[in-house]
């Protein structure tokens, strides 16, 4: 199927179609941040059948980044003479100790960087600093992460190091199928990911536990004809997986990129928002590599924590509930005072359903700095531009 | 009480943190009736030699964008343009305008004369002076090389009341041109130099524009110039300040391709980018035939549209119908642009 073609209406028709001939409710999971946000912003929830249901899984990087790891890189950052090079999105992220934004506030040197390899610059031109860069991402990310670890280490910049949190998504989806915490009828499967690590890379899950999945793109089309053929595959039994994002994913991904990865990183246990420690469903620095470890360098180690009292993202991120079933949404929890990571992230399922689902009440609650429209006579006077 | 023990950048972005720290730290302090009705300029009223009332509308920005100069533009036009739309938003004609010069120890004088060069030409093209001014010099690395206040005072000359408070069901949304073109444009050029890029910034004097319009219709209710937090801001402000439901039409939006193209490619989204040329107008259905005619006759509203109307549901949200025929809330931003991770 050429998916740009895809007509949005014909797709829809497909979908509801699908959908009624089921005669049951049925639910597939994505696990990608970038598939949350653009289902939220198209409107596609609003569009769907009432018994399809599309759950966010762990995809977001930000969401499923535990706070362990998280106080360990506000830790990194509030180092003297040290300087935190990050994504965007990590600055809001609460930890123990308040987030690396209100951490900036107070003096530490927190950088965005659009690119890995402008950290390395930085520490190359800033041979006093210590720069650390927060290697957060999912297999699209960390190769981006390996370069950087490579480039920094041909230059010899000695003062490059990285805090790695990567994670790897396979081993994530088996985690969640074997514990048989999450019970849905198929994945609609990343794009992005897909790129770098290949259809087959799915194969042996798709076949262990029966799956229907479709790998598939980012624009509202794509998302709708992903949701539309998992719609039908259930209808009809079927059972395998489907790439509608060729000839950007091929069979084998991006044989280069794997490399990269594998060539300074190795698979390590890792703990994950909500789902604990999984074997092997993240991304350590191999022992060659270990100089360009920031928290051996710094010993920082990572110290697990509980997760704030009332939060629910694990929930969330397991499709267990819905943001609004947990009690600090939208009250306590809003995206300018975020407790869980779903809400700091603009790719999380707790801020994408704020800003694009919530109710009038949720919203009457988020805008208690909006007063009331003024009543007041027609020469009243006006206010400034704040 | 606020988790914020420092300011944090995103205070300054014009969106929720900005709304929370002014109605936390300065309203107590300083609000009046003036003051807390938060539009971009604040009306006195007095009394002319005559006898009869008059109506003055002052108002004053800071500005401190990086790089001073960008693509379509540069930090003087941003200064005199900013304020200048910031009165006639309020319906008043700009009378003159106050400029600070907050000057850092080592600024290149080539650079300054070309900023007051553009001052100069952007005020000419506005119509107006600048009456008064004053010169400071803080040490070497401080203020970024150069930071520009201005303060304008306009009058208000016709008898509308240009206000929230005036929006009603039915009444349409029309916005003069494509948006988030100048967030970009400045984004581009500080954060990816390197990146050869077509946009330019949109920022203008609008009074021209807002002259036209209000002489097309005296059924223009109210207008905003969409600038921090963008459209988005604006929309959702426009909604929870009239108590009404705003309903945007995500395909009549003006936008550029390449200026989506940027915004994906630095994972921002267009409704909450910055505009310093774009005014929303809230205008009576029957009126905007004739104000849409107006825009589009100048040259800053060539791409004049209707992107929405208001509808009889006193949520105070507003909504955007999606190209696919989606619905979603747009909220106003939370402050800070962050880019996304992938």
């Amino acid at each position: 199927m050429n998916v740009s073609s895809i007509r949005i209406d014909q797709v829809l028709q497909r979908l509801h179609s699908a959908a009624g001939a089921i005669g049951r409710a049925v639910s597939f999971m994505e696990v990608c941040g970038t598939h949350t946000v653009a289902a939220f912003r198209s409107g596609l929830h609003s569009l769907m059948p009432a018994n399809v249901r599309l759950l966010s899984g762990p995809g977001c990087p930000v969401c499923v980044t535990s706070q362990g790891d998280i106080d360990q890189l506000i830790a990194a950052g509030s180092l003297p003479n040290v300087t935190l090079c990050t994504y965007g999105d990590m600055l809001r992220v609460t930890g123990a100790n308040g987030s690396l934004e209100q951490a900036r506030s107070r003096g530490a040197d927190v950088r965005v960087v659009y690119s890995t390899l402008d950290a390395v610059r930085f520490a190359a031109d800033n041979p006093q600093r210590q720069v650390v860069f927060a290697a957060v991402g999912f297999e699209t990310t960390a190769p981006a992460s390996a370069a950087a670890v490579l480039e920094a280490a041909h230059l010899n910049v000695k003062n490059f190091t990285v805090l790695v949190s990567h994670k790897l998504i396979i081993p994530a989806m088996d985690a969640l199928l074997s514990s048989g915490l999450v019970k849905v009828d198929g994945f609609l499967l990343p794009g992005h990911v897909s790129i770098i690590i290949g259809a087959d890379a799915y194969r042996p899950a798709v076949k262990q536990y029966g799956l229907s999945c479709v790998i598939a793109g980012f624009e509202d089309q794509h998302i709708a004809a992903g949701l539309a053929r998992l719609t039908e595959m259930a209808r009809d039994g079927v059972r395998q997986l489907e790439n509608q994002y060729y000839p950007a994913v091929t069979d084998a991904g991006n044989r280069h990129a794997q490399q990269v990865i594998s060539q300074v990183f190795e698979p390590g246990d890792v703990t994950w928002r909500g789902l604990g420690t999984i074997p092997g469903s993240g991304l350590v620095l191999r022992p060659q590599y270990a100089a360009f470890d920031a928290a051996q360098r710094f010993g920082l180690p990572v110290q697990e924590v509980p997760e704030p009292p009332g939060c629910r993202c694990g929930e969330v991120i397991l499709g267990h509930c819905t943001p609004a079933e947990c009690k600090l949404f939208g009250t306590a929890c809003t995206p300018i005072r975020a407790i869980g990571p779903c809400m700091v992230s603009s790719e999380g399922t707790c801020q994408a359903w704020f800003k694009y689902k919530r109710t009038a009440s949720a919203n009457l609650q988020a805008a208690h700095v909006q007063r009331p429209p003024a009543q007041r006579p027609a020469t009243a006077g006006q206010g400034v531009d704040a | 009480m606020t988790r914020f023990t420092h300011i944090v950048l995103a205070h300054g972005g014009g969106g929720q943190l900005t709304d929370e720290l002014v109605a936390q730290c300065v309203l107590p302090r300083l609000g009046n009736a003036v003051l807390s009705d938060l539009l971009d300029s604040g009306i006195v009223q007095t009394q002319g030699a005559d006898g009869r009332p008059l109506r003055l509308a002052t108002t004053i920005d800071s500005y401190v964008v990086q790089p001073l100069v960008f693509p379509g533009g540069d930090i003087g036009r941003l200064a005199v343009s900013g304020t200048v739309n910031d009165l006639c938003v309020c319906g008043a004609r700009p009378l003159g305008l106050a400029l600070g010069m907050i000057l850092a120890e080592g600024l290149e004088r080539s650079l300054l004369e070309q900023v007051l060069d553009s001052i100069q030409q952007t005020a000419a093209e506005a119509g107006i002076k600048i009456v008064t001014g004053d010169t400071k010099v803080v040490g070497r690395g401080q203020a970024d090389g150069m930071y520009l206040t201005t303060s304008g005072i306009g009058m208000i000359e016709s008898d509308l009341r240009l206000h929230p408070d005036q929006v009603r069901a039915g009444d349409l949304l029309i916005i003069n041109g494509p948006i988030a073109d100048h967030g970009l444009a400045v984004m581009l050029a500080r954060e990816m130099p390197q990146v050869r890029s077509v946009l330019h910034s949109d920022v203008a004097p609008l009074n021209g524009l807002i002259a036209a319009a209000m002489e097309s219709s005296r059924e223009i209710v109210f207008m905003r110039d969409a600038t921090r937090g963008g459209l988005a801001a604006v929309a959702a402000d426009l909604a929870a300040r009239s108590g009404l439901h705003v309903v945007l039409e995500e395909s009549s939006i003006p936008l550029r391709p390449e200026t989506l193209h940027a915004a994906e490619m630095l994972g921002l989204d267009p409704l909450e980018v910055a505009n310093e040329g774009k005014v929303l107008m809230v205008v009576r259905p029957q009126a905007a035939p004739a104000v849409l005619e107006a825009l589009h006759r100048h040259p800053l509203g060539q791409q004049a549209a209707i992107i929405g109307c208001i509808e009889q549901k006193a949520d105070g949200l507003c909504e955007i119908r999606t190209p696919i025929g989606g619905r979603r809330i747009v909220a106003k931003p939370y402050g800070e642009q962050l880019p996304r991770i992938c």
